[in-house]
């Protein structure tokens, strides 16, 4: 075993040893998920049709449950849901390893999420879309029969969508080691359309209405009909702002003298704009990385209690709530 | 014949979605064409399952270096997909419970709904939130106040930054009231209602002018990179 190998052994026995411990302190209360029992009885009079579901719950609510009555079945502990909240624990511990550097827990939790998003995906494109959209206009009946009973009655067999259903067995043929030019005729029809719609779109929500708001009177009144210097100022700012970030997209001219000294001002209005984006950016993601952090310790190993429901199920625990 | 009729196929599938915006005796041909086109983007997501589980089962063949991840990567694609098309442990819909197959196939619950909370949503978060980590790690090593332009987009950051968290009332709140406007919740709010709207506002005309014009060559047959090199 070589050191880097011998590192990464002593890392994983520490954070082992480091969860044991915490498992042992707090045995009943890191990493459980509790859910809810809520009976479906979709036909009263087939036993067949009745089912159970299990919605989310917490572990308060479980604690008051059997303080009440030991024996009730509604609110349960999931063993199913606990396991998910542990892998999904380990699997980000696995992703943030990366920031030390590039390791196999790494590139074992990066090729499940490359397997997983892919299958997602197209689970969801065939239920959400081609089952209602293909399947469904042409084998209505099939389709009513099989998965779609709320399927229209008066739906009709339209074969005219067969022309994607053969445009999409064409996009697949690109997979095929001959014939490659055969997915050239539904990737220009996919083209052919994104072009027609932002053309439009594009043309209509973003040019005319960003124009449309960028006219402003340059003189405000406020309420008592006075001129109002603040809101003046502020549409002068943002016209003129406008204005020179055009110039300097305006490249038919050499960036010269007057010109070139508007499309110097349009240079750091845009550079107050990325830097506005920037900050949003890495707020975001620390926001993400705050809510992976938070699910780490309030969630899953309960070092922290920012919404103070550990302390409620504590409480609800000693029969003191 | 290869190349003319693709160009046909963009051209009218195109001019279709324009003519639907203008006449409104052509909006359900508009509303047709984009029906088809969500079921090819769908069938789309087919064709990248399919690339990668060709890609990775040439891997596992081949036993290039690494190929194990390749298997799980496999396993966890075929896993998942099976468990979803197949709505595995998925109850009927509670209005129509003689049809098996007509519950949500993200019923929560379900195997596929776990294997969407307990796996793929915390993998995908995760490796966002470490963009954290390297926007931050090259802004450091990238930006240097050196001229206007750097110090404008760094000052602008720094107050956004500032601005939209507790950090920047509790740092500047008790600024007295005759420069209340530069508090950093208030200048971020000017920063951003003015000069980012001035900035956003001409890229985004710039932007739809782009588009607006590379949509117009490509439906004209003028612009057609996107059929490939014709070498086949």
């Amino acid at each position: 075993m070589n050191k880097s190998n011998r590192l990464w052994v002593i890392l994983f026995i520490i954070g082992a040893v480091l969860v044991a411990g915490r498992m042992l302190i707090s045995q009943s209360l890191i990493g459980k998920a509790y859910v809810q029992a809520v009976p479906v009885n979709a036909d009263e009079e087939n036993e067949d049709h009745k089912w159970t579901l299990y919605e989310q719950s917490s572990q308060t609510k479980f604690n008051e449950a059997v303080l009440e009555d030991p024996n009730q079945t509604k609110y349960l502990f999931s063993f199913s849901r606990t396991i998910g909240v542990w892998i999904a624990a380990l699997l980000t511990i696995f992703v943030l390893s990366f920031l030390i550097r590039d390791n196999p827990l790494y590139k074992f939790a990066e090729s499940i999420f490359i397997g997983i998003s892919a299958a997602y995906w197209m689970v969801v494109g065939f239920w959400s879309t081609v089952v209602p959209n293909l399947f469904g206009k042409l084998s209505p009946d099939m389709v009513r029969d099989w998965a779609m009973p709320g399927l229209g009655i008066d739906e009709r067999v339209e074969l005219m969508y067969i022309v994607p259903l053969v445009l999409g067995l064409m996009l697949l043929w690109i997979l095929s080691p001959k014939g490659g030019w055969i997915s050239r005729w539904p990737t220009a029809f996919i083209i052919g359309v994104f072009c027609g719609l932002r053309l439009i779109t594009f043309i209509h929500a973003d040019f005319l209405s960003q124009i449309r708001n960028g006219i402003a009177p340059l003189w405000m009144v406020d309420s008592s009909g006075s001129f109002d210097f603040w809101e003046s100022l502020r549409n002068v700012f943002l016209i003129i702002g406008v204005l020179s970030c055009l110039v300097y997209f305006f490249f038919s001219f050499e960036h010269k003298g007057i010109i070139g000294k508007t499309a110097k001002l349009g240079i750091w209005f845009m550079m107050i704009t990325f830097g506005a984006a920037f900050g949003y950016t890495v707020m975001g993601r620390i926001a993400l990385l705050a809510i992976r952090l938070e699910f780490l310790f309030d969630d899953w190993l309960w070092l922290i209690d920012p919404t103070g429901k550990r302390l409620e199920a504590v409480i609800s625990m000693l029969g003191l709530f | 014949m290869k190349r003319q009729i693709p160009l046909l196929i963009a051209m009218i599938a195109g001019f279709v979605m324009i003519v639907a915006y203008f006449i409104p005796y052509t909006v359900s041909w508009g509303d047709t064409v984009i029906v088809w086109f969500d079921v090819l983007a769908a069938i789309a997501f087919v064709l990248g399952g399919g690339n990668l589980l060709k890609v990775h089962l040439k891997k596992t063949s081949d036993q290039v270096p690494g190929w194990g991840y390749s298997v799980i990567t496999i396993v966890a694609f075929v896993i998942m997909l099976v468990i979803g098309l197949g709505k595995i442990g998925v109850n009927p819909a509670a209005k129509y419970p003689e049809f098996a197959w007509s519950g949500k196939f993200s019923e929560m619950g379900s195997p596929f709904w776990w294997l969407y909370e307990y796996v793929f949503k915390p993998l995908q978060a995760t490796i966002f939130s470490m963009l954290a980590f390297y926007v931050a790690s090259a802004a450091f090593r990238a930006f240097r106040a050196k001229n206007i332009e750097a110090i404008l987009l760094l000052a602008t950051a720094f107050i956004i930054l500032l601005g939209r968290t507790a950090a920047g009332p509790a740092l500047t709140g008790w600024f007295p009231d005759a420069i209340e406007g530069l508090e950093a919740d208030k200048l971020t709010s000017y920063l951003m209602t003015v000069f980012n709207t001035a900035g956003n506002r001409a890229i985004m005309i710039g932007i739809a002018l782009g588009t607006a014009s590379v949509s117009l060559k490509i439906l004209l047959g003028v612009e057609r990179s996107y059929l490939g090199s014709g070498e086949e």
